[in-house]
């Protein structure tokens, strides 16, 4: 591109406290450029859009739009300068109880020159204009609450474009919708491109980026780890950018099993997509990894029995394993630690003792009574074995840092036996010693049962698994024993590329 | 531990024992077992009541029906036996009956419904309070009422069940501990030990403080909820029975500060030792803790009017306690 870019910026910084979130971040985007962001979680560019679009004010750097300076104070101001943001979170982007029309002239309700009266003519007929400049065959009499997700993405970005900006900024927008919809996305997409817009477009999804992608820029860590603007784009190259390859400084020795503990055949996991099977075997660890939002999550829980795979069947020792509940699932002897310790496994309100004992009450207790005795000498016992740092078993978990709170969920599901032990991010938000600790005792303790551990960063996989398989697209695409791995393929595998004969 | 934690932990207890030495020394005769006893007889019914909310609570929710499922209970109990002419074990078992519906009910709505906690007890007042006077058309039960067909009814209360509200065991003191008292302590002690020691009561712990986190553990959270509702139905109609017993007749009027006392006591209850949480052994505290307040005040001959004032001061002071000394609040 010969072109100047319209929006720049250039040594963007920011600290949260001592912690350095950005670390000089340069960005140039072109009018009628697509330029997709990728980034893994906590590469920093949910940061980034927050300060371009005025939510957070940055710590050092500056920013340009069309050759004057920008540094937008509040989201409004970054609104009136040309730089519109539309967020994850459709509903943020609507008001749900307000019909279409208003929705789309909404921002001229308030702010100068808005008449005190509401005019519904009016409001009908700008409404009307600024659909039909975007394209939008929507009833404009609708209500928001009543339509689908994806015509709401396309009411909230209609209403974006509504103040004709310059720079339009789409975090992960089809990460609710379905196939068909995006398809609508990316066709009022290509229109505004064609309109000469600068488009960043945040991303995870492979196939949303070899559809739209003109450059692609990865993040890692908080600074640009990567920029790809020479066709045809280097998929790969991007995705290993954004995922990063270190040194292993700990290679494991991979072991192989004889023995099959848990085998799925033909598992389904939403409409459209590839079946699933998969063995694993005793005293294994296998790692499944993926980008965000391949169904990593979604296959964990459907191995838990919390939610309902479309098809398929599963066996776990021989015996057919269909849970219908976490209850019947660990009952079987599956256990899951699940994502988001905070949301979905840590209780607020216990000291460690009662987390590790919570889902083995009716182990530790005698005619329902809870045999305290026990459930001390267990959580003593699990505070030893994963080394939590504590003062005592009777500490409350906001005391504790985040590696150790891990530790305490890890410790819950290993205080008594599993078959089936699966641990969705268990690294996430783990500092590298806890993760050693973690990886440490999960290989040292997998005899005799199967762990299946679901991440998204390829080093975590490296350093834990004896096998690695490749999820995209709702599917398993690829399988690699973690030995003298082809690591291009399996980057290949990851980005969703063309298969080469993989399973 | 610093001062503030001392301040967290017993501040509540100190107050009481403070309001206690007070009145002790400012009212005449306020130190005799005959005093405490009527004390403790004062908040039996509305103290019931509140042992059955705080296990609402303690799943995160909250049941705003308790005091008209007690005076449904009373009316249901006085029209068995003056209507109905049954015994006293057919006016207890009707109302436990009413109390594990409506707790079924309640539980029905806010679970599998999704009819916030608050909005679906609400719902389910309203329609006890009509409910409850349909069949006398609005009139108060008592021996010898006219019904709305002309004819009059000729049943009584049975003896044994107003033995419940009125009877006294002997306790060094010839007829001292009334019955009500009695079944207070029990139930207490019940509902303490359930919370406490058993796993049914951990997990609904947990259920009230991350629903995820413990359905992921296995736990039936859906199960757990209702069955909080269902025990707090019954712990009210329980309340209902004992009320019924003490006023030996059907009283519509009656009842009308059961919901607020119960709930000031359960959340009182969230200061006491610091728990910052709901619990049984705080709720009987602050059940007390208001009994004393009102005994106090009244036999220091302070006008009925300016009791309910004092209570709301207290409950906002207990709250303060618990939200903003503690700093649980923020989390």
């Amino acid at each position: 591109m010969g072109a100047d870019a319209v929006f720049r910026v250039e040594g963007l910084r920011k600290y949260f406290g001592q912690n350095e979130v950005l670390g000089g971040i340069s960005l140039d985007l072109y009018a009628g450029e697509v330029t997709v962001l990728m980034g893994a979680n906590g590469a920093g560019k949910s940061t980034l859009v927050k300060i371009i679009s005025g939510v957070y004010t940055h710590g050092g750097g500056t920013m340009r739009l069309a050759g004057r300076a920008f540094d937008p104070q509040t989201p409004a101001e970054a609104i009136r300068a040309g730089v519109v943001t539309v967020h994850q979170n459709i509903n943020d982007g609507v008001v749900a109880d307000l019909d279409v029309a208003t929705n789309l002239t909404l921002d001229r309700l308030s702010g100068k020159g808005a008449s005190l009266l509401f005019k519904p003519a009016n409001v009908r007929t700008e409404a009307r204009a600024v659909a039909d400049r975007m394209g939008l065959a929507i009833d404009l009499g609708a209500r928001v609450a009543d339509l689908s997700l994806a015509d709401r993405q396309m009411v909230a970005i209609a209403r974006a474009m509504a103040h004709q900006p310059k720079v339009l900024i789409l975090d992960e927008p089809t990460s609710s919708l379905s196939s068909a919809e995006a398809d609508r996305l990316f066709s009022l997409i290509d229109r505004l491109r064609g309109h000469g817009v600068a488009i960043l477009y945040i991303s995870h999804r492979m196939s949303d980026i070899r559809r739209l992608a003109d450059r692609i820029v990865s993040m890692r860590d908080g600074v640009i780890s990567g920029v790809f603007d020479k066709k045809p784009l280097d998929y790969e190259g991007a995705v290993n950018a954004m995922l990063g390859r270190k040194i292993h400084l700990d290679r494991i020795v991979a072991r192989n099993s004889a023995r099959a503990v848990f085998t799925a055949e033909g598992l389904q996991l939403s409409q459209g997509s590839k079946p699933i099977s998969m063995t694993l075997g005793a005293g294994e660890v296998v790692a499944i990894t993926g980008l965000v939002g391949v169904g990593k999550t979604a296959l964990a829980e459907a191995l838990f029995g919390v939610r309902r795979p479309l098809a398929g069947t599963m066996h776990l020792d021989g015996k057919p394993y269909a849970p219908r509940s976490a209850r019947e699932a660990i009952a079987a002897g599956a256990f899951l630690v699940a994502k988001d310790r905070a949301d979905s496994g840590i209780v607020g309100g216990f000291n460690i003792e009662r987390n590790i004992s919570l889902p083995f009450l009716k182990r530790m207790s005698g005619l329902s009574v809870i045999r305290r005795r026990a459930e001390r000498a267990a959580a003593r016992r699990q505070i030893d074995e994963l080394g939590i740092v504590c003062r005592s078993e009777k500490d409350e978990l906001s005391a504790l840092s985040g590696g150790n709170q891990q530790k305490v969920m890890v410790a819950r599901w290993m205080s008594q036996p599993s078959r089936l032990f699966i641990l969705d991010e268990p690294f996430q938000g783990v500092d590298i010693s806890a993760r050693r600790d973690i990886a440490a005792k999960l290989r040292a303790s997998a005899d005799g049962r199967a762990t299946l551990i679901f991440v998204t960063e390829l080093d975590e996989a490296l350093e834990t698994a004896d096998r690695i398989l490749v999820m995209s697209e709702q599917t398993i695409v690829g399988e690699h024993r973690n030995a003298d791995i082809d690591l291009d393929r399996l980057l290949a595998q990851v980005a969703g590329g063309p298969l080469q004969g993989a399973a | 531990m610093t001062l503030r934690d001392y301040a967290i932990r017993y501040g509540f207890i100190v107050l009481l024992v403070g309001l206690i030495a007070y009145f002790a020394i400012a009212a005449d005769g306020f130190v005799s077992p005959q005093s405490a006893v009527f004390i403790f007889q004062s908040v039996a019914i509305t103290g019931v009541l509140a042992l059955g909310v705080t296990a609402t609570l303690v799943v995160g929710g909250f049941d705003l029906s308790i005091g008209s499922v007690a005076t449904s209970a009373m009316m249901a109990a006085s029209y068995a036996m003056v209507v109905l002419e049954q015994n006293a074990i057919v006016a207890v078992i009707a109302c436990l009956v009413i109390g594990v519906v409506v707790g079924l009910i309640n539980g029905w709505l806010i679970v599998y419904m999704r009819v916030p906690d608050l909005l679906a007890t609400l719902g389910m007042m309203f329609l006890l309070l009509g409910l409850q006077r349909i069949p006398t058309e609005g009139r108060s039960i008592a021996t010898g009422m006219t019904m709305p067909d002309g004819s009059v009814a000729n049943g009584k209360f049975s003896e044994a069940f107003l033995a419940l509200g009125r009877h006294r065991i002997d306790f060094f003191i010839p007829s001292l501990i009334p019955v009500s008292v009695v079944v207070l302590i029990v139930l207490a002690v019940l509902i303490w030990f359930f919370l406490e020691y058993t796993r049914f009561g951990r997990m609904m712990y947990a259920v009230g403080s991350n629903e995820r986190a413990a359905e992921l553990a296995g736990a039936p959270v859906k199960a757990y909820k209702i069955w909080a509702y269902v025990i707090s139905g019954v712990f009210a109609s329980i309340g209902g029975i004992l009320l019924a017993a003490r006023l030996g007749r059907g009283d519509i009027a009656s009842g009308n500060n059961l919901l607020l006392d119960a709930v000031a006591a359960a959340l009182i209850g969230y200061a006491v030792l610091g728990a910052a949480k709901p619990n049984a052994f705080g709720t009987a505290v602050g059940a007390v803790f208001v009994g004393v307040l009102l005994q106090g005040l009244t036999m220091m001959n302070a006008p009925y009017y300016t009791q309910d004032f004092v209570k709301g001061a207290v409950l906002v002071v207990a709250l303060v306690f618990t939200f903003a000394l503690s700093g649980r609040g923020k989390r």
